[in-house]
């Protein structure tokens, strides 16, 4: 008998460790569809609905004025704090920092799921914006000009070092951990390199969720999605309308009234957009991100980027054609015209292609090999990835990188096994 | 209740016309007397030919407009917030949704008879439905008996009316306190809230009780709206406003 028992739990032993294929029952097989619509309620995992995240707001550079910080612009003066959200345990907790995507804020929807899976976990959980954040550019970047992944990271810095003066006498903290998805991902790699030298947090551990290897490759690939639309982006108001047709047409039928979440997946089944369409609005939503993005800075600097130099927006201005430009430019053009021309200024020695390959992770290879406390959950079929660029993180991270089959970019972050393997990364 | 309300609208009609008055030029600030070129000026990047998205909403009073939207932050953030999370905070929440759905069910009252001005049957019936099984099983409609059963809730208001019969927008307009409207909506709300008003006469409510509902239904509408001023991320905050309502009411009227 016992022979026989032994027998059977070698085999479960061997079954589970070894034999078995990892079963992924993420939903969505299109990756463009999973990037849109993200996972579908019923394979979610179960949060807490309500937790104590509250929004503050704190000002990150105190003596403007006196100092080489950019003013605030008059067309932007609601912007001059940063906002942010904190909830907090009642005892001594680790306390994770999480960063937003591309021109996302600190209360998006990711951010705000991440909080809610932290925070039922038993961490501390505070919420910032992205370094491309209109808000962030305006209050928190010590140029105005984002992008730079080693300066952002001293400005995300920067703010999670304020924050933290703050938080410092009315919480106990045991651990401090980072984490971002998209860009926030990315930042999160230079902000764990930055803390080697400067030390105020000692991360314990830090989690990049899909972030892009190389920063140009990547905007490349999202400027070219807006080629998308039929027609070309000339054609973007046909396009915009039809799709408000479509949506009104599903609108009519549905017995809400209001314009929600369930909603709009319910427009999404009745629309049913094909590939290019979804890729066409993926184009336009990191569009919109660009344009806000370029168009702050520019007035944070008057580099003459859009705005002419010598013309002042007020509080009252309308930016008519101006903002019709921005719309028109891409993260590239930003990239070109402006980002490498500033930084060009500053150190004369730059080429474009040095800083495109700066502003990479396979500029930080060398660290991202050696470091065990940092950690990458991503998709085989991410689109912000060039074909084959996903295999530099199991290269790099070996085990430390866990690749699933599915999710598109960010679509899988709020699937049940996803929410668990990003609170277990930090829980071990 | 008259008198009060003349007060109220001449305080009204001066706010009004101090923002009309004070400093509402659109127009950027320029130093010296030709334009530097910027590195992507618009004379070369927009075609003379391309349409633009919202190049068809008429906001003539934009002026007047973008100080309206900025009194309204202020109004919004210094007062309105700060009753509404207080409101938020002492109400338990099976009250405060059944204060919500009293409110839904007397803005049933408004979809009603904009239903039938609509020659909408269905939105007729259905809604007659709900505000009598609301209104009497679901005790003054504290409790919203009629989703229950299923029975469709509709939304239409005077402004939906009009547009149904084929009135444009007219051009945008912020209102005080209310936020983006247009001129076709503006007189909408007008038009309900007399008819509003009326009942209440007719119920031979107090000023005193009629005030009272009144703000309490401000609170109410408040906090359920997530929107929050200059929070959007983006510095054509105003633009995607009036883009947006414009839309949503053209979705509306259809619907």
């Amino acid at each position: 008998m016992k022979r026989y028992l032994g027998f059977l739990l070698a085999a479960v032993w061997l079954s589970t460790g070894w034999a078995s294929p990892e079963v992924y029952d993420f939903p969505i097989d299109n990756k463009f569809l999973a990037t849109v619509v993200g996972t579908p309620p019923e394979y979610r995992a179960e949060l807490p609905k309500k937790i104590p995240l509250k929004k503050r707001s704190i000002t990150i550079f105190e003596d403007r004025e006196n100092s080489e910080i950019l003013d605030v612009p008059e067309a932007l003066w609601f912007d001059a704090e940063l906002r942010y959200s904190e909830a907090l345990q009642k005892g001594p907790a680790p306390l994770v920092f999480l960063i937003a995507g591309t021109g996302a804020s600190y209360s998006g929807g990711k951010n705000t799921n991440m909080a809610r899976a932290f925070y039922q976990a038993g961490f501390h959980v505070v919420s910032i914006s992205s370094p491309t954040y209109m808000n962030f550019i305006v209050a928190a970047n010590s140029t105005g000009v984002p992008g730079n992944a080693y300066q952002d990271a001293e400005d995300i810095y920067r703010v999670m070092e304020t924050i933290w003066g703050k938080l410092k006498d009315r919480i106990e903290v045991t651990d401090f951990y980072v984490t971002g998805y998209s860009l926030g991902g990315f930042n999160a790699a230079f902000v764990t390199l930055l803390d080697e030298t400067k030390q105020t947090f000692n991360f314990k551990k830090a989690l990049l969720i899909n972030p892009p290897v190389n920063l140009y490759s990547s905007i490349s690939l999202l400027d070219r999605m807006l080629e998308n639309i039929p027609g070309g982006v000339d054609n973007f108001p046909q396009f915009y309308n039809r799709l408000v047709e479509q949506v009104t047409r599903a609108y009519k039928k549905t017995d809400t009234v209001d314009i929600g979440e369930n909603f709009l997946y319910q427009a999404f089944e009745a629309v049913n957009p094909d590939t290019e369409e979804l890729a066409a609005l993926i184009g336009v939503s990191f569009r919109i991100s660009s344009a806000n993005m370029a168009y702050t800075s520019d007035l944070m600097t008057d580099f003459g980027y859009i705005k002419p130099k010598n013309v002042t927006m007020t509080k009252n201005s309308s930016p008519g054609k101006l903002q019709k430009v921005a719309h028109r430019l891409g993260f590239t053009d930003f990239y070109h015209v402006y980002f490498f021309p500033y930084q060009k200024e500053k150190n004369p020695a730059l080429t474009r292609d040095k800083l495109i390959a700066d502003m990479s992770l396979t500029g930080i290879e060398d660290y991202l090999r050696t470091a065990e406390k940092i950690e990458v959950m991503h998709n085989q079929d991410d689109i912000i990835l060039e074909p084959g660029q996903i295999d530099f993180f199991p290269r790099v991270f070996g085990d430390r990188a866990k690749i699933y089959p599915r999710g598109g970019h960010c679509g899988n972050m709020d699937f049940r096994d996803n929410v668990t393997h990003m609170v277990n990364v930090f829980s071990q | 209740m008259k008198t009060v309300y003349k007060q109220f609208q001449r305080h009204l009609l001066l706010l009004v016309a101090v923002l009309a008055l004070g400093g509402c030029s659109t127009a950027p600030v320029m130093q010296g007397d030709e334009v530097i070129e910027p590195s992507f000026p618009a004379s070369r990047v927009l075609g003379d030919d391309v349409d633009y998205v919202a190049d068809d909403i008429s906001d003539p009073w934009e002026g007047f407009n973008r100080s309206m939207y900025r009194f309204n932050y202020r109004f919004d953030k210094y007062v309105f917030l700060p009753v509404v999370n207080g409101y938020k905070f002492i109400t338990p929440d099976f009250l405060e949704q059944g204060i919500h759905n009293f409110f839904l069910n007397l803005e049933d009252i408004t979809t009603f008879y904009n239903s039938i001005l609509q020659f909408n049957g269905t939105k007729t019936v259905q809604t007659t439905g709900r505000f009598l099984v609301n209104t009497t099983v679901g005790l003054l409609g504290f409790i919203d008996v009629a989703s229950k059963l299923d029975i469709p809730k509709h939304d239409e208001d005077f402004g939906q009316t009009l547009g149904h019969w084929g009135v444009g927008n007219g051009p945008f307009l912020v209102l005080p306190f209310l936020g983006p409207s247009n001129v076709r909506d503006g007189i909408g709300l007008g038009v309900d809230w007399a008819v509003y008003t009326a009942i209440q006469d007719e119920l031979d409510m107090k000023d005193s009780e009629e005030w009272a509902l009144a703000i309490m239904k401000a609170i109410d509408t408040r906090a359920h709206v997530a929107f929050r001023y200059y929070e959007t991320g983006t510095p054509f905050e105003y633009d995607w406003v009036k883009l947006l309502y414009t839309t949503k009411r053209k979705m509306d009227i259809e619907k």
